[in-house]
């Protein structure tokens, strides 16, 4: 037998890809469900703003603790007096005061039974005179309130403190301020891409089901090598998820701007903000590919919708582990947790965004982002083998399908990793 | 396993390239031997039949040819290249499940699976009203795929495998789900594709459509191809059958009857001997047995299974008849 060349007899891997990505694309693009993806980060902030709104409702119920003066008529007002006059420098350090009761001469005042019997916002009681306070509260309150009251009763005493005034000197950052926003700067970059990757990542899992369960997966296979495929899948949902992302960034934009946020409020990331801008797209794109090409690989063993929902738990405690792992080195910049996250393929683009917050060089990026592409490469490669390997054992899907679905949860994990089982046909 | 590979060429000086060329195809599954050391040799341009009954090894066959998988063993040659995706554009498949995306609009769908082929997108779209205009579904040309009926879902299929002008057409049970009329359409469809010179391999297990299409047949049972090569060939393994019919029952006559006679009502019936039937005319005519009717029947593509491929393989066979539905 003599091969003879075939220019042109196929479709290069990319242009394969290409068209499974374009159909991909348009599919989701013009679906009632891409409403739902792009409303999705809306429900969190929602929930959010509800939330906060109860609390802060809740907060004001509450309202604020306030501490109870039983002296002689006389020194209640002394104290009075002198907390208004140290809530000028000392601020909400000092609790609000009211006078409990003028206590006469000889006569005792029972501050537990007046703490007892309070309803309001009573949380203190102070007793004796300015030279001997009596201090009755909780232990909390104690501790908060001790030194403010010793304060207080010393001023109502007349040993009248000197208060020089501090002159100041404002200065826009220092290096301990600089690198505390860098570090919540990185942390910001990680949970944002955190979330954006996760958002997806249910759809990527599920991705394959719809060519399994419609049975076009033979005419693809019959077509297109099944990397095409693959690859195809990755790049439909991440050019979604880049729509997505323009519109809840332009949305975010528009929001915070007229909330007068500027990114000037943020300390600037170590690369500069427009290549950290670049470098977040880049460690996204990547980050997503990753976690993506080996949801998609799982995803593919699955049969049907309910095993890929069962696939979905794993598969988001995997990510969390990831994000873990990856915001353990902010604080360990250099030690062996940062360069472990940093080779580990799913967390080096969720540690290399922080780097790129908190530190200036680039060439380690340039390294990190080769790294990533190979492992992509890497991922796509053996996800398409073993879905090729799995999917188009023999025989009608039928077979095949009669089989799996008489198969538990660990028969399925077997399943991923053993050469397949269907029935010869 | 040793086959005929049949020759196609008869009566010309030069044979027909070979479309297909595979040798001793073996591939298992789980230490199953779904397909047993299968031999095929496809001229380019013929109407060519895989038959044998279900779980016989079809699809897997067809499948290691076009390469969706591997062969374990063996090596194939299609379209002249040994890996059948770099030939994929000249490829057209209609697997035996049917599927297509629900949500796609027909001329769509259509235009994907050539462009699936490397068909450019604007040119399929083009291309694919124009062939469902001329297969009858010009008013479901914008209709979504979830909104046709079974029978124009899988004429859509079909077109979608035919868009890109493939040189080789491979149909795995074409005529299963279609009724008699789309059937008869289907048969004409294929006999318009080999007259422009394309190849077209199907499979079936109604011998009937094999019979009244293919100019070369591969019986495949259990995993092996017992018979591949000429209808004419698989028809002559078993030879005619003579029915006569005397006025007289007895007679001397009787003796010239070959050792295989079976009486059937008024008839007898036997093989058609080596020796042909003009010594038996003789007997007939000089012992006066008074010939009412004598004919001889050559067997049928469904007989010849049986005796090639056994009982218990054509259990599952449908002999059919001309426009019976599968």
């Amino acid at each position: 037998m003599s091969t003879q060349k075939h220019p042109g007899g196929r479709l290069s891997l990319f242009q394969a890809a290409y068209v499974v990505a374009r159909r991909d694309f348009t599919a989701i693009l013009f679906s009632r469900a891409f409403i739902f993806f792009l409303l999705g980060p809306l429900f969190p902030v929602v929930v959010m703003a509800l939330a906060g709104g109860v609390g802060a409702q809740v907060q004001q119920g509450a309202g604020v603790a306030s501490v109870g003066l039983a002296m002689s008529a006389e020194d209640n007002r002394a104290m009075l007096k002198a907390g208004e006059a140290l809530s000028e420098r000392l601020g909400s350090a000092v609790p609000p005061m009211s006078e409990l009761r003028a206590v006469a001469p000889g006569e005792t005042f029972d501050a537990r039974a007046a703490l007892q019997k309070s309803e309001g916002q009573l949380a203190a009681v102070v007793t004796g005179t300015p030279a001997s306070p009596h201090l009755t509260a909780t232990e909390g309150s104690i501790e908060r309130w001790q030194g403010v009251i010793s304060m207080i009763a010393a001023q109502a005493e007349g040993q009248t403190l000197a208060y020089p005034e501090v002159a100041t000197s404002e200065v826009a950052s220092s290096a301990a301020a600089r690198n505390s926003a860098r570090i919540n700067t990185a942390q910001g970059g990680q949970v944002l891409l955190f979330l954006l990757i996760m958002l997806l990542a249910s759809m990527v899992l599920s991705n394959l089901v719809e060519e399994k369960g419609n049975k076009i997966i033979e005419v693809l296979a019959a077509a297109i090598p099944m990397d095409a495929l693959f690859l195809g899948k990755l790049f439909a949902m991440l050019a979604v998820s880049v729509v997505g992302i323009a519109v809840w960034g332009t949305t975010a934009g528009i929001v915070l701007t007229a909330g007068g946020v500027s990114l000037s409020d943020y300390a600037m990331p170590g690369v500069g903000w427009p290549m950290f801008m670049v470098l977040f797209a880049l460690y996204f794109g990547m980050g997503y590919l990753l976690l993506g090409a080996i949801f998609l690989t799982i995803g593919s063993q699955a049969k049907t919708v309910r095993e890929v929902q069962t696939l979905s738990m794993p598969a988001t405690m995997l990510q969390v582990l990831v994000f873990f792992l990856s915001s353990l080195t902010i604080t360990n910049a250099g030690g062996w947790i940062d360069w472990l996250g940093m080779a580990f393929p799913l967390s080096s683009p969720f540690v290399m965004v922080a780097h790129a917050a908190m530190d200036e060089r680039l060439w380690p990026h340039a390294l990190a982002l080769g790294w990533q592409a190979l492992c992509v490469a890497l991922f796509v490669r053996v996800g398409a083998s073993m879905f090729r390997k799995r999917v188009m054992k023999s025989g009608p899907q039928g077979a095949i399908k009669g089989k799996e679905s008489r198969r538990g949860p660990v028969g399925f994990v077997r399943g991923l990793f053993s050469k397949g089982s269907a029935a010869a046909r | 396993m040793t086959m005929a590979t049949g020759d196609f060429s008869a009566g010309t000086d030069t044979p027909a390239p070979l479309a297909i060329d595979a040798r001793g195809l073996v591939k298992r599954f789980d230490g199953t031997t779904a397909v047993d050391g299968v031999d095929l040799a496809i001229p380019t341009g013929a109407i060519y039949g895989i038959l044998g009954p279900n779980g016989a090894g079809k699809t897997t066959t067809l499948r290691m040819l076009l390469g969706i998988i591997d062969p374990d063993e063996g090596e194939r040659m299609v379209l002249g290249a040994s890996n059948p995706q770099d030939v994929a554009r000249f490829i057209g498949y209609l697997p035996e499940e049917r599927g297509l995306y629900p949500a796609m609009k027909a001329y769509e769908a259509v235009a994907f699976m050539g462009a699936l082929r490397g068909l450019p997108l604007k040119q399929g779209r083009e291309k694919a009203r124009e062939l469902l205009e001329n297969h009858g579904l010009g008013h479901a040309v914008e209709r979504q795929i979830r909104q046709l009926s079974k029978g124009m879902a899988q004429t859509v299929q079909l077109l979608g495998t035919l868009v890109h002008e493939p040189k080789l057409v491979v149909l795995d049970e074409p005529f299963s789900g279609l009724d008699a009329i789309n059937q008869g359409k289907l048969e004409v469809l294929i006999r318009g594709l080999a007259d422009k010179g394309t190849t077209v391999i199907f499979s079936t297990h109604v011998i009937a459509h094999a019979e009244r299409l293919c100019e070369g047949i591969a019986i495949i049972a259990g995993g092996k191809v017992p018979f591949a090569g000429r209808v004419d060939e698989a028809r002559d393994r078993i030879p005619a059958q003579v029915r006569l019919e005397t006025r007289r029952r007895e007679g001397g006559w009787r003796a010239a009857l070959p050792n295989d006679t079976r009486q059937v009502g008024n008839f007898w019936t036997f093989a058609l001997p080596e020796s042909g039937v003009e010594p038996l005319l003789k007997a007939l005519i000089e012992g006066e047995a008074g010939i009412l009717s004598l004919s001889i029947e050559r067997a049928g593509l469904h007989d010849a299974f049986v005796a090639i491929a056994g009982e218990a393989a054509a259990k599952d066979m449908v002999a059919g008849e001309p426009g019976e539905p599968a």
